[in-house]
């Protein structure tokens, strides 16, 4: 099984546009979104679900108002400050430890596991198993839906025989990024030529270092500032990381996703879209490559 | 502080907290953070800039800080005494977050699973847990363009835990300026830590199927947190409806609109403040404080308070 991971660092750059052309240009893959954030990817994969499961993760503390003799003792034991002085606990400064629980005196805390998200399975037109999630507004836990997102995307891919997974990351360097790329054979790193993409680029190129993964790079926009573009390839070259492509700045990549459409499928003639059908002939050589 | 500034009105900020998110990364979130402090400095206001993106800061490319103060964020890690570890296993059975594995004859912390909660030490029949601190990132003030007070956090290259030190930043948010703060994209803890307690959150968007699916998120965090929300558009390119049906429905105000410019493309890429090059924006900064001290307003003075 290879999985290819496309990450960024910096949100915006194009992932989820990129991997939704790679996804009518490289064949039999399974693909995966691991934005369980914030995931797009379903908008223009007319996905079609086929099973839904639930997340439940890490629990949650209530006080019995009933119960509680109001002495103060779980107020003292909480860390994050999660306990008003009416003895009611934030949710949202809740981390789930437990110590309210195990040393209220009265047994008034009750510390349960909610739902917390939503893994889909799905098949596609094009007939690729796809698997995607959400995370409810405002949970925590994002790195162990992420875990259940893949390990799902690898069942569905065995089960249909198939040995390449694609898999579109979230934005940043922590927690649930470190559980997208962690194992993966390459991280293919979209960037942008400004001076924010080529800061959080070199953030993620450490990261994907940080765990011993292999990185690729591909320039998008890459004609909205040429010395950007060209710090960048001057970057990946110092730092021996492969640079896979260059895509021009195109408007009507906007347009596309307005009709859940890649831009490959939507303006198949356009430069972007045959910058993208090369960069897909270095992709599937990357899967072949033992 | 009271400012009259260009068109006669009155902006009093003083104080508050203004968070910036967005749900989808790269629609502008700090573009308009920092011209937004931008503008407000220049109205003769005290501002701060507090960046809570601490996987990827990038405001000081725009505010420019000359750094004062550097230090290291550190947290609560729990340390073993071997010699008074009884083994019993009550410390591993009783963490939540899988960072403790008692073998026999060893007791084995994971620092980078452990949430610093405490509840190791407290249990411990014998003694054996003290506290010891790890570093996750560092935290770094000064003051940029037009006396920006400035704060960010950066956090270690391969650490997980971005919320402590999140909460860390947020707590240099002073009384007597305006705390500008801006948030990480998506919409899970590291956005709650960072809208929490805010007066007001700005919401920027893209007119586009994935900004528009992302922001619904976003606004649902908001709304879970009580605070009240406005919107501005970026890239706008003559109207998106779904995003303007939308917004009527859940009676998100409209704070401002900015449209598509290869300009503002053009300094951003190179991390110019846009008003300073492109004063003509100037107008554009001044409706979204115009209108977000009409957010604020209702709530301060009435509790009125949209569902």
């Amino acid at each position: 099984m290879k999985e290819i991971v496309v990450v960024s660092g910096k949100g915006g750059t194009g992932k989820t546009s990129v991997v939704a052309s790679l996804a009518c240009l490289i064949e039999n893959k399974a693909m995966v979104d691991c934005d369980v954030d914030a995931a797009n990817l379903s908008l223009v994969l007319s996905p079609r679900v086929i099973e839904e499961k639930d997340f439940t993760a890490g629990k949650k503390a209530r006080i019995i108002e009933e119960k509680c003799t109001r002495c103060g003792i779980c107020r003292d034991m909480c860390r994050f400050g999660a306990i008003s002085q009416d003895f009611i606990v934030d949710p949202f400064s809740c981390e789930g430890c437990g110590a309210c629980f195990f040393f209220c005196p009265a047994s008034a805390v009750e510390f349960e596991t909610g739902l917390a998200g939503l893994c889909y399975i799905c098949d596609t037109p094009s007939g690729d198993p796809f698997v995607y999630a959400e995370l409810f507004p405002g949970e925590e836990n994002s790195g162990k839906l992420v875990a259940m997102v893949r390990t799902e995307g690898k069942e569905r891919a065995q089960q249909a025989g198939l040995s390449r997974i694609l898999i579109d990351g979230p934005p940043g360097i922590g927690c649930p990024v470190i559980s997208s790329i962690t194992g993966t054979s390459l991280a293919l790193i979209v960037t942008e030529p400004t001076a924010s993409g080529i800061h959080d680029l070199e953030r993620i190129v450490q990261l994907a270092r940080h765990f011993e993964i292999p990185s690729a790079v591909i320039v998008n926009k890459s004609d909205i500032n040429q010395v950007c573009t060209d710090s960048i390839e001057k970057y990946c070259l110092q730092n021996n990381i492969p640079l896979l492509g260059r895509l021009p700045y195109e408007k009507m990549v906007s347009a596309a996703q307005r009709q859940g459409k890649s831009i490959v499928e939507y303006a198949p003639d356009l430069p972007v879209s045959k910058a993208i059908r090369d960069i897909s002939e270095r992709i599937i050589s990357i899967y072949k490559e033992q | 502080m009271r400012v009259k500034n260009g068109e006669g009105i009155v902006i009093d900020l003083t104080g508050m907290n203004i968070a910036m998110a967005s749900g989808k990364g790269g629609t502008g979130k700090t573009t308009v953070a920092v011209n937004f402090a931008w503008f407000l400095a220049y109205a003769g206001q005290r501002v701060q800039y507090l960046d809570c993106d601490v996987e990827e800061p990038n405001g000081h490319i725009f505010i420019k800080p000359s750094i004062r103060a550097s230090s290291a964020s550190r947290v609560m890690v729990p340390v073993v005494d071997q010699e008074k570890c009884t083994s019993c296993g009550e410390c591993g059975a009783k963490c939540q977050f899988h960072a403790i594995v008692n073998l026999p004859g060893d007791t084995l912390i994971f620092p980078g699973l452990c949430h610093s909660c405490g509840l190791c030490g407290a249990v411990c029949p014998t003694g054996a847990i003290t506290e010891g601190t790890r570093d996750v990132g560092i935290i770094e003030q000064g003051r940029g363009v037009r006396e920006i007070e400035f704060t960010h956090g950066i956090l270690n290259v391969g650490e997980a835990m971005a919320v402590p030190l999140i909460k860390k930043v947020k707590m240099e948010r002073k009384d007597q300026f305006i705390n500008i703060v801006d948030a990480p994209p998506g919409t899970s803890c590291p956005v709650v830590a960072t809208l929490n307690g805010s007066d007001a959150v700005i919401m920027v968007t893209e007119p586009t199927p994935f900004g528009l699916h992302d922001l619904k998120i976003a606004i649902d965090v908001a709304r879970l947190l009580n605070i009240p929300t406005g919107v501005v558009i970026n890239r706008d390119q003559g109207g998106y409806p779904p995003l303007s049906d939308y917004l009527e429905t859940s009676h998100i105000p409209v704070l401002a609109v900015i449209p598509e410019d290869a300009e503002i493309a053009r300094h951003y890429s190179r991390g110019d403040i846009i008003l300073e090059s492109l004063p003509n924006y100037i107008d554009t900064y001044l409706s979204l404080a115009t209108n977000l001290e009409k957010l604020l307003g209702p709530v301060s003075n009435s509790r009125v308070r949209r569902a």
